[in-house]
């Protein structure tokens, strides 16, 4: 009987999403007011991926997430997490995400194992086969590395520590799909490179993760695939390698020739410095190719996105990547 | 175990953890010792004088009448300014990331406030007991009335505390609060009142909290000089009962609404006006 039951809920499981994608969407739309911040964004997500969805401040990443959560109604499109539409997500569907939320001064009098006990509460009834809910209080504090301040009140954490503590509360139930908005906004070093740590421990456990960044060199650190968000839309889809790769076909020579200095943009670095040397032969010197970066495209993408030159700025990366 | 009483369960456990917070650390026990240092004072100075017609002790008249409002004020104030500083710092946006989040938060929120009136109210009490003569209590109808009066304060309280994002705003509420506890015979008897204001402070349970608690404390013949000459449990449990009628049925709606417009970035903005509030 429970080998039936087993195998029913296996077959149910797999329905809602037959592609086996976590997060689906399609042409989500975002407006308010007259002011459209989103205006057709279109990604999908695998179990245990890790996606970075990075772009400059301002460029609706935090709105996007916020859909996805089922905190904020979208104007339209077709948005499907973990084979639900976060508009009518219910309970059973909450159980299985988790949020980390930027905390700032909830629940101080609390301390660090009694929050996470509690909380953990609220999880038990959503327990499957596959995962056992919540996570246990003790062995979560020190996932995150708190194990020493168990017992401190959460108003007498530092910054980092506090930020293990949202990040344990939101992965605290266990969840499928993790969520973080921002993740290290405001970090020291040591604390960002502990915090990248964390997420690549709970990326190995197969958790599916979300998160938004506008720094490129995390997004390249975290995640197996970066999603560019800039003008509304998705203007880069794939892996940092992919990225670069499609971007390095601009290359910058520089030379001298009698001590005079050149330099020349050129999209066949190759024959171009072929042509060079049989030009010049060996009064080349200081010869220096340099390839554009991934980082180069994307901060001259983001000046121009700020200073108000956010089309022009989306038209010239999307030529560069295609 | 379903997922609602495990809820229900955690908000009852979230409401003990709490009132046990306040009761260890230096803050909150200076808010509950206070106020209640001022009320000792206020009735030790008035205990030898007397209720106007009687030879009983105005003192005593007043310990009951104080209670009621101390009630009143757990209920209405105490919840509003919890749900608006928490809603500020985002312990309500946790509650929402959580499966079934709210019904705990709630359940723990009412816990909470009820437990931290019952401990306000008893360091007034228990000190009473010995200053003052002629207290007599009926624990029955102290209890029944003071459950009534939590039941229909607390909504008040969840609506107050839902309509202001900004918990300097609460100030707002606080005025109004104040003038029925001038009108509403707390500290004087309500009969030495006009007509018209006494018909007014009928309106609102403070009033009749007090007057609730007078009929628990005081002995019988002491109604004689209350408004018709008696305690009037049928009118009050009628005036108690609409108000927690009518915020039970107004709550919710107004709790839901304030939830569903939470999200990170709606609380990452009071974080910044807070911020700039400091500096």
């Amino acid at each position: 009987m429970a080998v039936v039951d087993h195998a029913e809920t296996q077959a149910r499981g797999t329905k809602p999403a037959p592609e086996g994608n976590v997060l689906d969407v399609r042409d989500l739309r975002m407006r308010y007011g007259t002011k459209d911040v989103l205006t057709g964004v279109n990604f999908t997500a695998h179990p245990g991926e890790v996606v970075a969805l990075l772009g400059p401040n301002g460029a609706g990443k935090t709105t996007t997430i916020e859909i996805l959560e089922g905190f904020r109604m979208r104007s339209a499109g077709d948005v499907s997490v973990l084979g639900v539409d976060p508009a009518h997500g219910d309970e059973n569907w909450r159980a299985r995400l988790g949020v980390v939320l930027q905390s700032w001064r909830d629940h101080g009098k609390w301390k660090v194992r009694e929050l996470l006990q509690h909380l953990g509460l609220y999880y038990a009834p959503y327990s499957t086969d596959h995962i056992t809910r919540p996570w246990d209080a003790d062995e979560l504090v020190a996932a995150v590395g708190l194990t020493e301040h168990a017992d401190k009140k959460i108003s007498r954490l530092s910054g980092g520590q506090r930020r293990r503590l949202d990040v344990a509360i939101g992965i605290v139930g266990r969840p499928e799909l993790l969520f973080l908005d921002e993740p290290t906004a405001g970090f020291d070093p040591e604390a960002r490179r502990e915090f990248h740590d964390l997420v690549h421990q709970l990326a190995d456990a197969a958790t599916t993760i979300l998160l938004t960044t506008h720094d490129l060199d995390e997004a390249e650190k975290l995640a197996d695939r970066i999603l560019i968000l800039a003008g509304g839309t998705i203007i880069a889809d794939g892996s940092a390698d992919e990225l670069a790769r499609r971007m390095s076909t601009e290359a910058e020579v520089k030379w001298t020739v009698d001590g005079q200095r050149f330099v020349h943009s050129t999209s066949d670095a190759t024959e171009f410095v072929r042509q060079l040397f049989a030009q010049h032969d060996d009064k080349l010197a200081d010869l220096e190719v340099r390839r554009a970066s991934l980082e180069d495209t994307y901060m001259a993408m983001v000046q121009q996105f700020e200073s108000g030159r956010q089309e022009a700025a989306v038209r010239e990366f999307e030529v560069v990547t295609r | 175990m379903t997922s609602t009483t495990a809820a229900v369960r955690a908000g009852l456990a979230r409401g003990r953890a709490e009132v046990r917070q306040t009761l260890t650390n230096g803050q909150d026990l200076w808010n509950y010792i206070f106020p209640s240092m001022v009320f000792l004072i206020v009735m030790f100075f008035m205990r030898d004088s007397t209720v106007p017609g009687t030879t009983f002790s105005l003192g005593s008249r007043t310990l009951p009448s104080v209670i009621g409002m101390g009630i009143a004020f757990g209920g209405l104030v105490t919840l509003m300014m919890q749900l608006a500083v928490e809603r500020e710092d985002g312990t309500l946006l946790r509650a929402k990331a959580i499966p079934n989040g709210m019904l705990g938060y709630l359940i723990g929120k009412i816990v909470t406030v009820s437990g931290m009136t019952v401990v306000a109210q008893s360091i007034v009490l228990i000190p009473s007991l010995f200053m003052l003569d002629g207290i007599t209590i009926d624990w029955f109808t102290l209890i029944w009335v003071m459950a009534l009066g939590l039941v229909a304060t607390l909504p008040l309280g969840a609506v107050a505390g839902s309509m202001f994002s900004n918990t300097r705003n609460t100030g707002i509420i606080m005025l109004p609060v104040m003038g029925l506890v001038a009108i509403s015979g707390i500290f004087y008897p309500i009969s030495a009142m006009p007509e018209w204001v006494q018909g007014l402070a009928q309106v609102f349970p403070i009033y009749w909290l007090g007057l609730g608690m007078r009929s628990a404390m005081l002995p019988d013949g002491l109604s004689a000089v209350e408004i018709g000459e008696s305690w009037r449990h049928l009118e009050m449990l009628g005036v108690l009962g609409a108000w927690a009628a009518a915020g039970l049925i107004v709550a919710p709606m107004v709790l839901r609404r304030m939830a569903r417009r939470e999200s990170g970035s709606s609380v990452a903005e009071r974080r910044e006006k807070a911020m700039q509030r400091v500096t």
